[in-house]
């Protein structure tokens, strides 16, 4: 047992060290962060330049085959960059979605002639890619999904509504999954499509979210034409191509999405405590931090098994579903205690008076959104039960139904 | 990064599976439990000796196979999924490592090459009421060569040759070695929540003791004992944990409700999932440990903390919902589920609570961020 690199993945590290030590800054407080600090249109210059930089270094694509313009890498070192980029205010957020995700997709089902158009820009930062999947009535059931796609001529007419879609506004090109047939059961009469996200009919709208942001999108579709050239993977084969897409979601390699047990810690010594000492040392409290402590370090370390089995050139299942429960859940717990110890005063959120520029405030509202966000808790689970577990499906009552008899509700 | 055991270590694992469902099935362990005067399976002690295990990371000058920690963790896993109902975690984890940490070299040239044979058997007695047994607050007295107490509950007291034990002794406190079958020592059985292992009250009546350690340096060296023995005891918690997932996940297949089966449900698939998240939380936090360790690291403190709090809130939540998993069945004395439950209890209680623990990691925390 050791925590080493290989030889040739410290010597990757360190390349990748010295890329981004040249070109982007270590991170630093919430208020400073390039996000923060920049106008939205600013940062989108810093960050297509940022992505056109590890295009050119060797950086983009790094799994990606290369004659698609990728490195041909294993998946480890795509890991091994994550890791360093994560320790920098790096902008590579607006390209996260679309190279992890969408490229992949046209990679494996576009023409040879679509793929020359689309991936070279995509990976040079030139052009930003999204998801269009989930609807209004189909989240955690995606396949429930209603926007749909007529032929007509060489053309498809797409109309209905998207949710939940990150980047909708700044993308050039997107991937959206409709039903081309409703007389089909639910999974068998969807259809993948890439398209022009500035094609005539498409609006996008931003959503307000409870915790006061608009992070994300609605896009709906109004009678909006993409050629039949476009769609991926055969009519009727939506579903498929999905779970394609799905199983190119980034192996998480970043760590907590907020403040974790060191931080509660360290501000814990400043706030006052019930017994007249300092919060971090009321027992109550201490015993909060050390199941913190083992949950994040125990995640960390399941990452470093991840990494091992990686290294040896092994394929990652679906254990890393375990993520996100736990991060997602131990920001909410940790933000939740941070609050109700600071009594009355827990409730500001203006950053001139609440502690640590408001955070744990801001991050609580977060964590609401983060155990749904990309998988629930629940499907998430349903995940382990099942594909880790061998549980048995659920009972399925859409299975044999055509589409358009299925019952709908709200 | 190779934070993984090796595939040697992953075959003796294999083939201490093997073993143990052969030697120590539910048959050997239910013969325990099942008998009041049987502290132990004799023959499955003879049979794991034989195969060398006990003295798997003793040094083979002392009799031993001088294999390493992280053989022993993979041996302590699969010895926690049998639930071998053996005086292997008292003699190996406590008795064993503690001799070869703080023991002269008489003492280890006397102790260790029986002990790899089997002709030892130890435990270790340190409490001797309810909380955390302190220097401040023992009763038992080493006078310089003989010990005089009564050391209540003892695992494996009574069918132990070896007793370690925690008195005062000058300003402090200190560890001794007490040869069992000499004179003053009385072993008497006692009750507990888990019968598969046994335990007893030891008297000493100015019993013949020899320092093992510093003079007053015992509460130092319990608690290095402990942590060692935390990262092992983690790993027999983890096979204790995957095997209830393992019978939970089964039960859930092949039993049906409502004409359905019951692991279709997601009441029980994500009762299910939270078992194996809180155990690959435990598994991955021992995995450090045994890092640490093997490996002799300055984090062994912390990660031995990590190690014992996860290991036991799994093997709790693994214990406990494996019997609401096969409801009325589940409380019945004939499903094995009560098994894991009292052995879950066991190992959480031993070697001090995982509240105890707690406090000890923020302060190790401290400490690691202090320096």
């Amino acid at each position: 047992m050791d925590f080493n690199d290989t030889p040739e993945e410290a010597a990757f590290r360190q390349r990748a060290q010295a890329f981004l030590a040249a070109h982007v800054q270590p991170r630093a407080g919430q208020t400073e962060s390039l996000q923060k600090r920049l106008s939205d249109k600013e940062y989108m210059l810093a960050a297509k330049a940022y992505q056109k930089a590890k295009a050119e270094n060797g950086f983009a694509g790094i799994t990606w085959p290369k004659e698609q313009g990728g490195q041909g890498l294993a998946p480890i070192f795509s890991v091994i960059f994550g890791q360093e980029e994560g320790k920098f205010d790096a902008p590579a957020g607006p390209f996260t979605i679309g190279l992890g995700m969408c490229v992949p997709t046209v990679i494996a089902f576009a023409t040879d002639a679509q793929k020359e158009r689309h991936v070279g820009p995509a990976l040079r930062g030139e052009e930003i890619w999204c998801q269009l999947f989930s609807e209004p009535s189909a989240g955690s059931d995606v396949a429930g999904l209603k926007t749909k796609a007529v032929r007509d001529g060489d053309d498809w007419v797409i109309n209905g509504q998207k949710v939940w879609t990150s980047g909708a506004h700044y993308s050039d090109w997107g991937i959206v999954l409709v039903r081309t047939n409703a007389d089909k059961a639910k999974h068998k009469g969807l259809s993948m499509f890439f398209i022009d996200m500035k094609s005539p009919g498409i609006e996008v709208r931003p959503i307000h979210q409870m915790s006061g942001g608009s992070n994300f999108n609605e896009v709906y579709f109004t009678d909006v034409r993409v050629p039949n050239s476009q769609m991926l993977g055969g009519e009727g084969n939506g579903w498929s191509v999905a779970l394609v897409t799905l199983m190119n979601e980034r192996l998480a390699v970043g760590g907590s999405p907020g403040p974790d047990y060191k931080e509660i810690f360290e501000w814990a010594k400043t706030m006052p405590g019930q017994d007249g000492g300092t919060l971090a040392e009321d027992q109550s409290f201490r015993q909060k931090v050390a199941d913190w402590f083992v949950r994040a370090e125990g995640y960390k370390l399941a990452k470093f098994r991840t990494m091992t089995a990686l290294s040896k050139g092994q394929t990652p299942g679906p254990e890393s579903s375990i993520g996100k429960i736990i991060t997602a859940n131990q920001l909410q717990d940790i933000t939740h205690n941070a609050m109700e110890a600071m009594d009355h005063f827990g409730i500001i959120t203006d950053a001139a008076h609440a502690p640590s520029e408001g955070v744990f405030q801001q991050s609580h509202m977060w964590a609401a959104g983060l155990r749904i966000a990309g998988g629930t808790d629940e499907i998430l689970k349903n995940i382990i039960a099942e594909r880790i577990l061998g549980l048995p499906g659920d009972v399925r009552v859409d299975k044999d139904v055509a589409f358009k008899d299925l019952p709908s509700g709200r | 990064m190779n934070f993984d055991f090796s595939d040697d270590q992953k075959y003796l694992k294999e083939q201490a599976r093997k073993f143990l469902s052969e030697q120590s099935s539910m048959t050997v362990v239910r013969a325990v439990l099942n008998d009041e005067q049987k502290s132990h399976d004799a023959g499955l002690w003879k049979a794991i000796a034989e195969m060398g295990w006990l003295g798997a990371a003793i040094p083979e000058e002392f009799g031993g196979l001088g294999l390493g920690e992280l053989e022993l963790c993979v041996l302590a896993e699969e010895m926690g999924r049998s639930l071998a109902p053996v005086p292997w975690a008292s003699t190996v984890y406590f008795f064993a490592e503690a001799i070869k940490i703080a023991g002269t070299e008489a003492q280890k040239a006397a102790i260790l090459p029986k002990l790899a044979e089997g002709g030892v058997i130890g435990c270790i007695a340190a409490s001797e009421g309810p909380g955390e047994p302190r220097a401040a607050n023992l009763k038992t007295v080493f006078d310089g060569t003989s010990v005089t107490g009564m050391k209540v509950p003892v695992t494996d007291g009574d069918c132990a040759t070896h007793a370690l034990v925690l008195a005062k002794h000058q300003d402090g406190a200190s560890l001794v070695i007490v040869d069992l079958s000499g004179a003053g020592v009385e072993a008497k059985a006692i009750k507990t929540f888990d019968p598969t292992r046994s335990h007893a009250t030891l008297t000493f009546t100015k019993a013949p003791a020899q320092l093992l350690g510093e003079a007053g340096d015992g509460e130092a060296l319990l608690q290095r004992i402990y942590d060692r023995a935390a990262v092992l005891l983690a790993f027999e918690q983890i096979g204790g944990s995957q095997a209830c997932l393992d019978m939970a996940t089964d039960y859930a297949k092949g039993r049906y409700a409502f004409s359905r089966q019951i692991g279709s449900f997601q009441a029980i698939k994500h009762k299910l999932a939270d078992m194996y998240v809180a155990l690959e939380i435990a598994r991955s936090n021992a995995f450090y440990g045994a890092w640490a360790l093997s490996s002799d690291a300055p984090e062994l403190p912390l990660a031995a903390a990590a190690a014992r709090i996860a290991a036991c809130d799994a093997y709790y939540l693994a214990s406990k919902e494996n019997i609401q998993t096969h409801g009325g069945m589940g409380f019945t004395w004939e499903v094995d589920c009560h098994l894991y439950y009292r052995r879950a209890k066991l190992l959480a209680v031993q070697a001090g609570a995982p509240s105890l623990w707690k406090e000890k990691l923020v302060r190790r925390l401290e400490m690691r961020n202090a320096a």
